[in-house]
């Protein structure tokens, strides 16, 4: 498109239109860099009038000490180093073993790179920076570099995580997660692959149903959830006393389950919100793959799973992770679903944050909930970071087949 | 594919929304014409407290919950027709309302208040969406090639944020003095409490929602705009379109079938907001109709849920999407007819 001279925009709409894609892209990321800032900040700063005085935390650097140019600038360079020192080892210790190049032992090696790393920024970064310090401050004018530039607590994350327990939820959240987008995609890619292949009035009238199911408030279904997962145990006892099939099931436990509270129940109203989603778009990846394929596996002797399995599914890696970032995205966002049908005990990150700023009799409760806000964040920051491309294919898949 | 394999392959995930969707929906709409309490009975009981030459006696009536051998209370679920919609709707009081001319009377009712939020919130929201995903998607398409992957990474930010988070992060922008309501007041020159006033709050969770929708707009465009033909645009040119008449008459056309998409999309989640009312603790001021329902299943002070009134609200809820998807579901089986 460059290229041809026409299509060329003026100097002057060009520059607006930078100048509307930076303003674009300061809103949108604005409000998520501030509330970083503010989570390393004690109250006074954090909910500061002048914007400088959060960027700068003055009371933060009184109290609690903070970070000097020096510091930031070690650190930022040790980032950068360690998200490129991996690469080049991994180039020099696999060059020369190339036959044991295996996907199991590339990950098995990295992590215990990363580990080494963690331990050496843990132990020795703070050491080294020091030293930089005391050295620059013997420089005359190198004082201001080595003195606070800004200030920065960790207290509000040490609150949340170790003193209100938030691993808890976040260990609730990881199961409900994984066991969401584990068992949507094994039940989505089966119909998906179905209803890619069929082109009868039944499979039409399955994905409508499906379009209308997606289209459902959550707090309806949730509603018809409700009183059988509260009276479960009373509703299923009849199973436990009958003849054969009760001393089965006494085997597993001596009483029906309560499925309000579990986190497997959970899992499964989760997965079946989301598995109109899932068809959909699992529909529209499989009908990419030629038909073709199919039939010549089916000539060389595959049944319909085989080809399915053998044939299918190893072109179909892009369109099932893809799928699974949105199954991700769902239950990990989930709050309505959560908060109504988990206890405190099993509750997840995102409705356990309710308690936070809901407290909020002190200032220092509102920055604890901004801490834990982040910490939900992060995840979901380092999800982007790694599948922005799937992301952008999916969301573009839904496009092209409407 | 015979019909066999089909049901094989299809069976495991419809069986999945038969029990956990179809299922439910029954139940609720059963629900909704049903009361559920707790039995009580009259009870006389006769207390004595000795006293000189004879007892003193107190005969008293009070209702007592009756309780089953196993001594837990015993429920009972009775038909009450269309009580539960009436306490919801309340059409005594809308038609009084109507009859003296005090329409501002029916949006204190919550339903109404409830749909009245929700409509607008919809309707307020979508034209934003489209014209900024529209005009975020053709910047970016004109912008140099080499900060278009930091762009689109910023971008998806706001789409992927946890709801819940990504309001309170607005909400704490604006929250007391913090900086946005610092910057606002030095502008007007004169104090603002944001969150004291329902309009503002408002305001701020649509513009939640447009920031937080707006990237998925943007992405559903920009890969329409990957498509879009050249040799049309120069064409245009030669005919002397102006960059507006080009962007009206053969862009805007081109992307007019993924318009509608993000349109359908967008009308469907908007109708269902909630996470906004959480975020930003709006229920003094603002509820939506699906946050309605939320309440009634939220156990009150004595741990009851309002099941029944769950299910009317639920059920008025449904009305409204199915108006919304009927023009769409009208469309999907032209189509599919003319596949055939």
């Amino acid at each position: 498109m460059a290229d041809t001279k026409a299509l060329q925009p003026p100097t002057g709409l060009k520059l607006a239109t930078a100048a509307f894609v930076a303003l674009w892209a300061v809103v949108a990321a604005f409000p998520l860099v501030w509330i970083v800032v503010m989570s390393f900040k004690l109250p006074l700063d954090a909910f500061a009038e002048d914007p400088f005085q959060v960027l700068l935390g003055y009371q933060t650097m009184q109290e609690r000490g903070g970070i000097s140019a020096i510091a930031a600038i070690t650190g930022l360079a040790a980032f950068i180093a360690a998200l490129r020192v991996p690469a080049w080892l991994d180039y020099l210790a696999f060059t020369r073993m190339r036959a044991e190049r295996t996907r199991a032992g590339k990950i098995a090696a990295n992590a215990v790179l990363y580990l080494l790393l963690a331990a050496a920024a843990w132990w020795l970064f703070p050491a080294l920076v020091r030293g930089l310090e005391s050295i620059v401050a013997t420089i005359p004018g190198g004082g201001f570099l080595a003195r606070p530039l800004f200030g920065l607590t960790f207290e509000h994350y040490r609150a949340v995580w170790v003193d209100y327990g938030f691993y808890r939820n976040f260990i609730n959240s990881l199961i409900i997660t994984f066991g969401t987008v584990a068992i949507s995609l094994t039940v989505g890619t089966l119909a998906g692959y179905g209803l890619a292949r069929a082109n009868s009035n039944l499979a039409f009238w399955i994905l409508i149903t499906a379009l209308i199911f997606r289209a459902l408030p959550h707090s309806v279904l949730v509603t018809g959830y409700l009183p059988p997962f509260i009276n479960s145990r009373e509703i299923l006892m009849p199973l436990w006393d009958m003849p054969v099939l009760g001393t089965i099931l006494h085997a597993f436990s001596d009483a029906p389950p309560t499925l309000y509270g579990q986190p497997l129940a959970v899992i499964m109203v989760l997965v079946s919100i989301n598995q109109p989603f899932t068809i959909w778009m699992l529909r529209s990846f499989f009908q990419n793959i030629p038909t073709e394929l199919d039939e010549a596996a089916r000539v060389d002797g595959c049944s319909h799973f085989g080809a399915f399995w053998r044939v299918i599914m190893p072109v179909m890696w892009p369109g099932v992770i893809t799928t699974g970032l949105f199954s991700f995205l769902l239950a990990y966002n989930d709050y309505l679903v959560s908060s109504l049908l988990l206890d405190a005990q099993s509750q997840t990150m995102v409705p356990a944050i309710t308690g936070f700023f809901n407290r909020e009799t002190t200032t220092t409760d509102q920055v604890q909930a901004v801490a834990a806000a982040v910490s939900i964040t992060a995840p979901l920051f380092l999800l982007v970071m790694v599948f922005q491309k799937q992301l952008v294919s999916g969301l573009m898949q839904g496009a092209v087949k409407g | 594919m015979n019909p066999r394999t089909f049901y094989a392959f299809v069976s495991p995930s419809l069986l999945l929304m038969v029990v956990f969707i179809a299922l439910p929906l029954a139940s609720v709409f059963v629900q909704s014409f049903q009361v559920t309490q707790q039995v009580y009975q009259q009870v006389t009981v006769e207390t004595c407290t000795p006293g000189f030459l004879t007892q003193n006696c107190v005969q008293e009536t009070r209702s007592q919950a009756v309780l089953d051998e196993h001594g837990r209370p015993v429920v009972e679920t009775r038909f009450v027709g269309l009580d539960n919609y009436r306490t919801l709707l309340q059409p005594m009081a809308v038609a009084k309302a109507i009859g003296s001319g005090e329409f501002s009377d029916i949006l204190s009712i919550d339903f109404y208040k409830a749909l009245r939020f929700t409509l607008t919130f919809t309707f307020v929201t979508l034209p934003l969406v489209l014209a900024f995903g529209l005009l975020v998607a053709v910047a970016v398409n004109t912008i140099a090639k080499r900060v278009r992957g930091p762009v689109i990474f910023v971008t998806l930010l706001p789409f992927i944020i946890t709801p819940v988070i990504g309001a309170l992060s607005i909400r704490w922008l604006f929250v007391g003095d913090g900086i946005m309501t610092a910057a606002l007041e030095h502008l007007m020159g004169h104090d603002i409490a944001v969150f004291a006033n329902g309009w503002a709050i408002e305001a701020l969770m649509m513009f939640y929602r447009v920031w937080h929708v707006t990237p998925f707009a943007f992405v559903i465009f920009y890969a329409g705009l990957q498509t879009l033909d050249i040799d049309t645009l120069e064409s245009a040119i030669v005919d002397g379109a102006s960059r507006f008449e080009r962007l009206r008459y053969v862009v805007v056309p081109h992307l007019r079938p993924l318009i509608v998409f993000v349109a359908l999309i967008h009308l469907m989640d908007a109708y269902r907001v909630f996470e906004e009312v959480v975020g930003f603790s709006s229920q003094a001021y603002r509820i939506s109709l699906q946050w309605l329902t939320y309440d009634f299943l939220i156990p009150d002070n004595s741990g009851n849920r309002s099941i029944a009134r769950a299910s009317a609200s639920s059920m008025l809820t449904m009305i409204g999407i199915v108006i919304l998807l009927v023009p769409l579901l009208r469309q999907a089986w032209r189509d599919h007819r003319v596949k055939r």
